[in-house]
């Protein structure tokens, strides 16, 4: 028998951020539905405020039950901490503000979540927060995109909808070369896949509510915090490395070090933006993680039962999934995602918008909606629902054909889920 | 807070507050291959409280420069020439693991500047394995993840920060992984080879408190015990389900031991 060092990762996935309960033996997390704690003292209160003592002082800022979530997400991908939000787009926001200000600029991968695009491109322009969008592969591209006041370089794993792979450890390395960290978004892969921080990347966040959860009931958002990147040598993040009027002249990189970048984004972005994660939230997705790897596990090979059956099919034009051997990530993938490239992919319907359209009608099993990462099969045709104002040119330039149908893949019997398809494909194609 | 020590910069944090020589110390040390960050709640505490405090980066260490020092009495003499450099004539001394050894022998070799001892997670001999020597003599991560692994309780390997969100295993590695190479090898030598650690105890003479893992494997309650026998009234708190990363397992409970002597 081996002895390892450390917990591994499924025991990590039930454990980790939680003992029993100290004052009921509850085996399981309890919810702790309260907006604030009773300090024992005056001197108590001053400690726990001033960051003498640790605890709880009102639950935007932490809670009880969120705080399992976040050590749990925090030992599975390796960090140092996290902070549990009220969404993946709070967390993305939280990642953001936590060090850039007016003035400041991100380079960002442009196959990333709709969401985050529109964040990007329209909302923080108003806040003086410039974005340039790259192509994910285009590495020079991503290094001549950087300008003095660049501060983030962005990407998701798995590119949206299209499943470019995003090098992290060469991105990284851009990053680094110029002072900056590297932010990812991991919701597709989740670290049962792929854990960031092992390829050098810095800060890393969560939509919760897909994969993470799985069950698709609650919305919810993590940011993780890798604490490797030096903010003290790079000299460009004063909300770090500088003294905090808000909180008496304190320079997190002085005091907290390697937990700088996430103390500040809880006791600056939790207290002030406020976009928290409510506790019975926070206990649905550990409900989720407990069973992550056994659900990431049969994500992907439902997934792949799916590719070879769709890269068969008579009325499917191309499939894109980063496992196939004619996707241009495949080898990067392989090195990546050694378990599987996730359960999101697309294929392309013969026919176009009029035969998408078709598809979606007719299926049974596959749930329409603008989701991912549910224990149900999900599916959306992007030009006849989420970009249907769109003409092909349009399209064609946002990289989204007429006959892209992205598949989300859940955990119900893979016969079923090809069954329902084939049926939808074949209907598709009548009257063509 | 910079000062100049040997003629090298020499950080310490203060909890942003400036020194008053009219004021009681405390002067913080920090582990092997650590930085001052292990002390940061304490040192906030002390400081709002009136203390001056100095929560100091060893030479070599964290933000202060210089090279790491060979010996334990060695670093015991430069926290004197630090004191020296501040304007500081005596305070209290808090170390843990190889800053306990470097405060014990600091306490014993300079009586007349320190006014109380506090050992945090220490032991005499502190002997460390040819494995673990060999892995940091070759900046192994293995050294790092031994230590780590090591230094925490059975019960903190599955969490349960006191500060919430926040994942002791990672965040003990990242700061270890900041050091420079060489760094902890340096650290762990000097403690494998301090041999007079007994006869050190057996000269204190200011209040001395031991503040022990139950079930710490790097420095073992049992080796720290027989170590408090032969000093003078010590006396001795064992944190239950604890092991040798007492700042980040139990600080509270540290705190509320440490604000009974210092």
């Amino acid at each position: 028998m081996t002895k390892s060092r450390f917990m591994k990762f499924d025991t990590l996935s039930l454990h980790a951020g939680q003992h029993p309960d100290s004052a009921t033996r509850a085996r399981a997390t309890p919810i702790y539905q309260t907006a604030s704690y009773v300090f024992r003292d005056v001197d108590h209160a001053a400690s726990v405020f001033n960051i003498e003592r640790t605890g709880h002082v009102y639950s935007r800022i932490s809670n009880p039950t969120n705080a399992v979530f976040e050590e749990r997400i925090s030992a599975l991908e390796g960090a140092v901490g996290a902070i549990a939000t009220a969404s993946g787009q709070a967390a993305l926001h939280l990642a953001v503000t936590t060090i850039l200000s007016a003035g400041d600029h991100i380079v960002s991968s442009q196959s990333i979540y709709g969401g985050s695009h529109n964040l990007f491109s329209y909302t923080l322009p108003r806040f003086g927060i410039d974005t340039t969008f790259v192509h994910p592969r285009d590495h020079d591209a991503i290094r001549h995109a950087i300008r003095p006041n660049t501060k983030l370089i962005f990407g998701e794993v798995v590119g949206n909808p299209n499943c470019e792979i995003l090098d992290i450890e060469k991105v990284a390395q851009i990053a680094h070369d110029h002072k900056i960290p590297l932010l990812i978004d991991s919701t597709f892969t989740t670290p049962y896949l792929c854990k960031p921080l092992d390829h050098d990347a810095d800060i890393i966040f969560h939509s919760a509510t897909k994969f993470l959860s799985g069950h698709g009931v609650v919305i919810g958002g993590v940011l993780v915090d890798g604490g490797s990147f030096d903010w003290q040598s790079s000299g460009k993040f004063p909300t770090l490395t500088e003294p905090y009027e808000g909180f008496h002249g304190l320079i997190f990189s002085e005091e907290f070090g390697p937990a700088a970048y996430i103390t500040r984004a809880r006791k600056e972005g939790a207290r002030d933006f406020g976009a928290c994660m409510s506790p019975t939230t926070a206990f649905q997705i550990l409900q989720g993680l407990e069973t992550l790897p056994l659900r990431m596990e049969r994500h992907v090979s439902n997934t792949r039962k799916l590719v070879e059956f769709l890269s068969g099919h008579s009325a499917v034009d191309w499939v894109s999934y980063p496992e196939l051997p004619d996707h241009p990530d495949h080898r990067l993938a392989a090195k990546l995602l050694p378990k599987g490239a996730g359960a999101v992919f697309s294929f392309g319907i013969k026919g176009g918008r009029a035969a998408g359209h078709k598809l979606i009608d007719k299926l049974n099993l596959f749930s329409h909606l603008a989701n991912v990462g549910d224990a149900k099969s999900l599916i959306i045709h992007p030009a006849s629902t989420t970009h249907h104002r769109m003409d092909s040119a349009a399209l064609e330039a946002a990289g989204i054909s007429e006959g892209l149908v992205r598949l989300s893949v859940g955990l119900e019997d893979a016969d079923d889920l090809m069954a329902d398809l084939d049926m939808g494909l074949k209907s598709s194609q009548r009257n063509r | 807070m910079n000062f100049t020590v040997n003629g090298h910069q020499t950080y310490a944090f203060t909890g942003g507050r400036n020194i008053d020589q009219s004021k009681s110390t405390v002067l913080f040390v920090h582990g092997a291959s650590l930085d001052h960050t292990v002390w940061t709640l304490p040192a906030r505490h002390f400081a709002r409280h009136g203390w001056n405090v100095l929560a100091a980066d060893l030479p070599g260490h964290g933000m202060s420069g210089g090279e790491p020092l060979a010996e334990i009495s060695r670093y015991a003499d430069w926290l004197c020439t630090l004191l020296d450099a501040v304007g500081i004539e005596q305070t209290a001394l808090v170390g843990h693991s190889m800053g306990s050894l470097v405060t014990l022998d600091c306490a014993a070799r300079h009586p007349d500047r320190i006014r109380a001892l506090v050992l945090v997670g220490t032991a005499v001999p502190m002997p460390v394995t040819d494995q673990l020597l060999n892995a940091a003599f070759e900046n192994d991560h293995d050294a790092i993840d031994m230590l780590t692994a090591w230094g925490h309780s059975p019960a903190a390997h599955f969490g349960g920060n006191e500060t919430p969100g926040m994942w002791m295993i990672g965040g003990l590695m990242r700061l270890f992984e900041r050091a420079r190479p060489g760094t902890l090898y340096n650290d762990l030598n000097a403690c494998n080879n301090y041999t007079n650690g007994i006869e050190m105890a057996q000269r204190i003479k200011c209040p001395t408190m031991f503040i022990l893992g139950e079930h710490d494997m790097l420095t073992p309650k049992r080796s720290a015990l027989e170590l408090a026998k032969n000093v003078y009234n010590a006396e001795i708190v064992v944190l239950p389900k604890t092991g040798h990363t007492i700042m980040s397992e139990r600080p509270d409970a540290l705190l509320d031991a440490l604000v009974k002597i210092v």
